[in-house]
């Protein structure tokens, strides 16, 4: 910590006089190759954002109106397609939660030997796509699951390991764990009061990102529901775009803020997480 | 981003509670292990496992179920193998371009000194990389639709209507065009810790022995971030070969890439006998993904020589 300050007090010509001048004239001509980036980049990424927002508060004759966004959920197939999607992320997340947690810190604590082919493991869902898997799955999925729109949870569940494996064990690897479980198992603690009340509150910010991830990766998923013929949140939108475009546009920008919620969500989570790990490193 | 843990896997010690030696314990510290990871295991393979061997034997049969390399043979021929090259192409453009843009942008903020900026960018890339799909494609045609689009008509008032010079949001550029959307943020991602990398040391010593700001970035600069560099482009190549939503709603379709013919053969609109050809797309696809993901561990470990 004291290295990182130090550094940046001699390094950084606005805070240390000393420094030459040529430098400092450097930073200055730098700025406005900076600037012409930055805005840019600014005005590629929000001229879609806005023109989404303009467009989902108009009515069908061009003037402002919240008419898009009132008449959402009454809209034909909205609130169906709402609940399952719903449905499936609470579903998606459960199965996640309870098959990663148990076995992440099972590894941490027991089998560390298993880490980096655990690492190997959940990052291989990234290699088979959606559009892949679900040609896979729906040739081999067994008649009676086909049937039920929980088989996309199933599946949702490979997909959002990657990110929830690398989230839990980002946590895992930021506690003390040993200690923990040492002291908590010599007050005489079962293993499982040890889970719950030890080391589940410990791990809360790696908990609230995986659901987070997972719940916004149900919830933005077009392709596999699409093919396996569900009317999931992102197949009604593109089914509904042949009816109206400003609500289309609407319920895609709302779906859009909160998943942008969610992800923030995460982020803000990560931060408490790093700013935690830090505070463990400095103290010996 | 996805990677970010391979490789740094510190072992910690064992945590064996003391435990009574009598057989029955023996049995159940040997075989504790192996119930414990049993779920984990028989998910993912079964999960990836079944489809994946499914997709494997399908690509060798006839829909009949005999044995067969005309599928294969459909792939390396005709309008499949043009899907396939414009998969491919639109994969390169959309790694490259993004990939070195993505670097420079990156390389804005990280040099900037403003923390507010470094965290809203570290925000917002976190966000935007995660947004492809069909929001994106509405967004696009809500701001550079033909007639309607709120872009599209500031730029036709001042007499720039990007229709009528050659852009076309419903084909193959214009989808390599909305792909940058989520490209870009993913670059900057993954490339801002290798820029962070970068010590102030190496640029005052290269300073010290006479060296120009050129001379810098060509001998120490580059080639240090040459393989994050690659690396990030090969992440971006696999993550816009893979895509499908976008590409499905945005053309409805119409352009001619290999997720999208695969699409078509689920939905029964494949040509009869050619059934199983989406089974031969899909394998080439999970080919190339996997080759792309080999060379991107490759490029990551090249990188953590250098940077921390």
């Amino acid at each position: 910590m004291a290295q990182v300050a130090e550094s940046y007090y001699f390094e950084n010509p606005e805070v240390n006089p000393q420094l030459p001048q040529r430098r400092r004239r450097r930073r200055k001509k730098f700025r406005l190759w900076r600037l012409v980036v930055l805005v840019v980049a600014l005005a590629y990424f929000l001229a879609p954002l806005y023109a989404g927002v303009k467009f989902a508060l108009q009515n069908d004759l061009g003037k402002f109106s919240f008419w898009a966004f009132t008449s959402l959920p009454s809209e034909q197939g909205f609130s169906g397609a709402f609940f399952l999607s719903m449905r499936l992320a609470f579903f998606t997340a459960a199965v996640e939660l309870i098959l990663m947690v148990p076995t992440a810190i099972f590894v941490h604590i027991r089998v560390p030997k298993l880490r980096p082919i655990m690492d190997f493991v959940t990052i291989l869902p990234i290699v088979v796509p959606p559009i892949v898997l679900i040609v896979g799955v729906l040739g081999s999925a067994p008649l009676w699951l086909k049937s039920s729109p929980y088989l996309l949870s199933i599946f949702y569940v490979v997909l959002a390991m990657p990110f929830v494996y690398r989230s839990l064990d980002a946590g895992l690897s930021a506690i003390d764990l040993k200690t923990l479980v040492e002291a908590s198992r010599s007050l005489g603690g079962s293993w499982i009061r040890t889970l719950w009340s030890v080391i589940m509150p410990n791990l809360r910010a790696a908990l609230l990102s995986a659901t987070a991830l997972t719940l916004a990766l149900v919830f933005g998923e077009y392709t596999m529901a699409n093919l396996d013929g569900w009317t999931t949140m992102p197949v009604w939108i593109a089914q509904f775009q042949q009816s109206d475009a400003h609500v289309t546009l609407a319920a895609s920008m709302a779906l859009l803020i909160g998943t942008w919620l969610l992800l923030s969500l995460i982020v803000a989570a990560d931060r408490s997480q790093s700013r935690r790990s830090r505070r463990k490193a400095g103290t010996p | 981003m996805l990677f970010s843990d391979l490789g740094t896997s510190v072992p910690r010690s064992e945590v064996l509670p003391p435990e009574s030696g009598g057989r029955k314990s023996k049995l159940r510290r040997a075989w504790l292990p192996v119930l414990a990871m049993a779920p984990f295991f028989i998910y993912t393979g079964v999960g990836l496992g079944v489809p994946i061997v499914y997709i494997i034997r399908n690509a060798f049969l006839t829909f009949q179920g005999k044995f067969t390399f005309s599928n294969m043979d459909l792939l390396v021929h005709g309008i499949y193998l043009k899907g396939f090259e414009n998969s491919l192409l639109l994969s390169v453009i959309t790694s490259i371009i993004p990939g070195i843009l993505g670097v420079f942008l990156a390389y804005a903020i990280v040099t900037s000194n403003s923390g507010v900026l470094k965290r809203m960018v570290a925000t917002a890339s976190a966000v935007l990389a995660n947004f492809g799909g069909i929001n994106l494609t509405f967004i696009f045609i809500a701001a550079f639709g033909e007639t309607t689009g709120i872009i599209t008509v500031w730029l036709n008032h001042i007499g720039l209507n990007p229709w009528s010079h050659g852009f076309d949001l419903y084909n193959f550029y214009g989808v390599a065009f909305v792909y940058l959307y989520f490209q870009l943020p993913l670059m900057v991602l993954v490339i801002t810790p290798a820029l962070g990398g970068l010590r102030q040391s190496w640029r005052e010593a290269a300073q010290n022995m006479g060296a120009s700001n050129w001379r810098y970035w060509r001998h120490v600069g580059i080639p240090v971030l040459m393989p994050s560099i690659l690396g990030g482009i090969l992440l971006l190549f696999g993550s816009s070969f893979a895509a499908y939503a976008t590409a499905q709603t945005l053309t409805e379709g119409t352009v001619t890439l290999a997720p999208i013919q695969i699409g078509d053969t689920v939905s029964g609109n494949a040509i009869a006998g050619e059934a199983n050809v989406g089974f031969a797309i899909a394998l080439g696809m999970l080919i190339v993904l996997s080759i792309t993901m080999v060379f991107y561990g490759l490029a990551r470990r090249r990188a953590s020589k250098w940077l921390r």
